[in-house]
């Protein structure tokens, strides 16, 4: 390759790098060995030698292509395939009729704007004396699932004979029968999902709820998932891996688009369960849906959405803030759809309410 | 073989004559995997081909097609190798009297190993070794994986470290249920395999099942991509345009119309909510 051809390739993993697909160098030189292999004045074997090698998620692909358009053009394939934008966060839009109105308290329903608010929270702004003590205790909670037998046998004092290690065992004595080995199913913990709700009625209690969230992401980062819902459906799990819990609510609250917007629970829920409950997040999982239940599209929708959850989940639990308050009926249309197919229903107001959650996931 | 190797145009036609007709990239993807001797991760939803390119590829080849299915908790002695231990207890007692020393030396011996996949690619290779479902196994899996991929080489403690002269062309598949590690993607091809084409579609159809009238490859081909954007729970993928299309065949369906289409529905879509939708949307449309 000439030095001019590995300027241009080196420039365009530069322009890649800006547009979010993580170019790295060893990826770069993957690029640059396989365009050796194929032709270099070619576009489309440019094209494809770039994105096998750069490219590591679907959502890396739009992106792609839309570089390779700024920094050479045009995409030179004939259909981009469709699916990419599939798998995109899926904008809702918001429909023109009024609010469905049920059990409607004003001053909230008026809170969740009807435009998507695609403007990045500022968390410093949160500086009070008890926010910040609220949040040291929060930092320190651990949930944890709980467990459920595999299908992997472990070494065990009782239950089944462990043929393999008794016949080790026999090998190292040479040959004679000593003691027998044993074995049982191993236990793993369940995996958790955090469906959290970013609406505008939620906003007071968000930042608790997804400091909780890192909590439980840092207790098991492999195990846990965390999306939030709102106007689109926003996966926060890698931002949320981060160590500090400051720095992992900034690069939350930079990747959640529709923070404080609209919501759209039903359809957002539809959005998770297509592109990842189904295909495994949720199965065997227990699920945490945090949300108020304003439900400002079609409540059956939630209800159908919920099932479907339901169905694929170990366990649903769901946490409304407003439950701890005195008085409070589940009678908001999108709370009453779901309701049948949820196997808890507790509050998420207080630190207090969320040491309680992490109980009940521990013994789901 | 080598004439398939020269060029992504060379390996396409080798493919289709196969019977596997793949598209510009995934030939491009599979040409300099081969090449460049790098694994090649494929991903996309079920049934678009993913599992047949490997079967597809070990064809052109005329190598043998070694195949691990993943699963959660799988783990080396699932993969690599294990000893047979009967066996070695057996051969123990035969030849109970002997020189101890030799009678180890002679107990972990190479007939005493049971070869599992990995293994059983690196002594036959070259050849195609197929890592189905790379993302049901644990991290610690892939981990272990990245281990063996990275030197084409399996180590066993008792025997020495066997390597492959020439390494396997590696195909892993995901469904993403979850998110492989980037430290495995990073050493491979990534590509992801989208639906085909109406014209791909129709040709497949045509090309794996010629019995079936032209005239019902295109129309299931239609109406099978119209599915795919009905919203559905789950999508049909090319392996269910060709149930569908085989099941109307045996039906004596020489076209799609709204009757035979209801009758055959279980081939293409696995869920009842999908059903349901389809005859009130797409399959509508066929009587209209």
């Amino acid at each position: 390759m000439t030095a001019a051809t590995l300027g241009i390739v080196l420039g365009f993993a530069r322009t890649l790098r800006h547009a979010g697909v993580p170019a790295t160098p060893d990826r770069v030189q993957a690029m640059v060995t396989a365009l050796d292999h194929l032709d270099v004045a070619s576009p489309v074997d440019t094209y494809w030698a770039g994105r096998l090698t750069l490219c590591g998620d679907p959502a890396d692909i739009a992106r792609y292509d839309a570089a390779f358009a700024a920094y050479f053009g045009r995409v030179p394939i004939v259909r981009p395939p469709r699916v990419v934008t599939r798998l995109r966060a899926v904008p809702l839009e918001a429909d023109e009729d009024e609010g469905t109105g049920e059990g409607g308290d004003a001053q909230l329903v008026g809170r969740a704007s009807r435009q998507e608010v695609l403007r990045h929270r500022d968390l410093a702004a949160l500086s009070a004396a008890e926010r910040d003590e609220v949040r040291r205790m929060l930092a320190l909670l651990a949930p944890r699932v709980g467990r459920r037998r595999t299908r992997r046998y472990g070494r065990a004092r009782n239950g089944r004979v462990d043929l393999e290690r008794t016949v080790r065992g026999m090998l190292r004595q040479g040959g004679e029968p000593t003691r027998l080995a044993h074995r049982a199913r191993r236990r793993k913990p369940r995996r958790l999902v955090v469906l959290a709700d970013v609406s505008g009625s939620m906003e007071p209690y968000a930042d608790a709820l997804l400091r909780f969230a890192h909590a439980a992401v840092r207790a098991a980062p492999f195990n846990t998932e965390v999306f939030t819902l709102g106007t689109r459906l926003t996966r926060i799990t890698r931002e949320l891996r981060a160590r500090d819990p400051d720095v992992a609510l900034r690069a939350a609250a930079a990747a959640i688009p529709d923070w404080s917007g609209g919501t759209r629970l039903g359809d957002a829920l539809k959005v998770f369960l297509d592109q990842w409950g189904q295909r495994g997040v949720a199965r065997g999982a227990v699920v945490v849906l945090c949300s108020d239940g304003w439900e400002r599209g079609d409540p059956t929708q939630l209800g159908a959405q919920v099932e479907r959850l339901a169905r694929l989940a170990h366990a649903v639990v769901w946490v409304n803030p407003h439950k701890g308050k005195p008085g409070y009926q589940p009678i908001t249309g999108g709370m009453v759809a779901a309701l049948p197919h949820i196997d808890q229903l507790i509050a998420g107001h207080s630190l207090a309410a969320l040491e309680r959650l992490v109980q009940i996931i521990a013994e789901a | 073989m080598d004439e398939a190797t020269t060029s992504p145009q060379a390996l396409a036609d080798a493919l289709e004559r196969t019977g596997y007709l793949p598209d510009e990239g995934l030939a491009t993807a599979a040409f300099l995997a081969l090449r460049m001797h790098r694994p090649l991760f494929l991903e996309g939803d079920a049934g678009v081909g993913k599992t047949s390119l490997a079967s597809a590829l070990a064809e052109v080849l005329d190598a043998p097609l070694v195949r691990l299915q993943c699963y959660e908790g799988i783990d080396a002695a699932q993969a690599l190798y294990d000893w047979d231990f009967p066996r070695q207890v057996l051969h123990l007692r035969a030849a109970e009297g002997r020189d101890p020393d030799e009678l180890e030396r002679s107990l972990y011996d190479r007939r005493f190993l049971v070869a599992r996949p990995i293994l059983q690619a690196i002594e036959q290779a070259p050849c195609v070794l197929l890592v189905d479902e790379i993302d049901r196994a644990d991290d610690e899996f892939e981990a272990f994986l990245l281990e063996v991929l990275a030197d084409n080489a399996v180590t066993i403690p008792e025997i020495g470290t066997i390597r492959a002269e020439t390494p396997p062309l590696v195909v892993l598949t995901s469904n993403r249920t979850r998110e492989v590690h980037d430290a495995l993607k990073r050493r491979c091809f990534y590509h992801w395999l989208a639906h085909p084409s109406y014209e791909r579609e129709v040709a497949i159809l045509q090309r794996r099942l010629p019995e079936v009238a032209e005239r019902l490859a295109r129309d299931v081909a239609r109406v099978t991509a119209r599915l795919r954007e009905a919203d559905l729970l789950k999508p049909p993928g090319v392996a269910e345009s060709l149930d569908w299309a085989l099941a109307l065949h045996l039906l004596g369906a020489r076209y799609l119309d709204a009757d035979n289409a209801a009758a055959t529905l279980g081939a293409v879509l696995k869920y009842h909510e999908d059903a349901v939708r389809a005859r009130e949307t797409v399959l509508a449309e066929l009587t209209g």
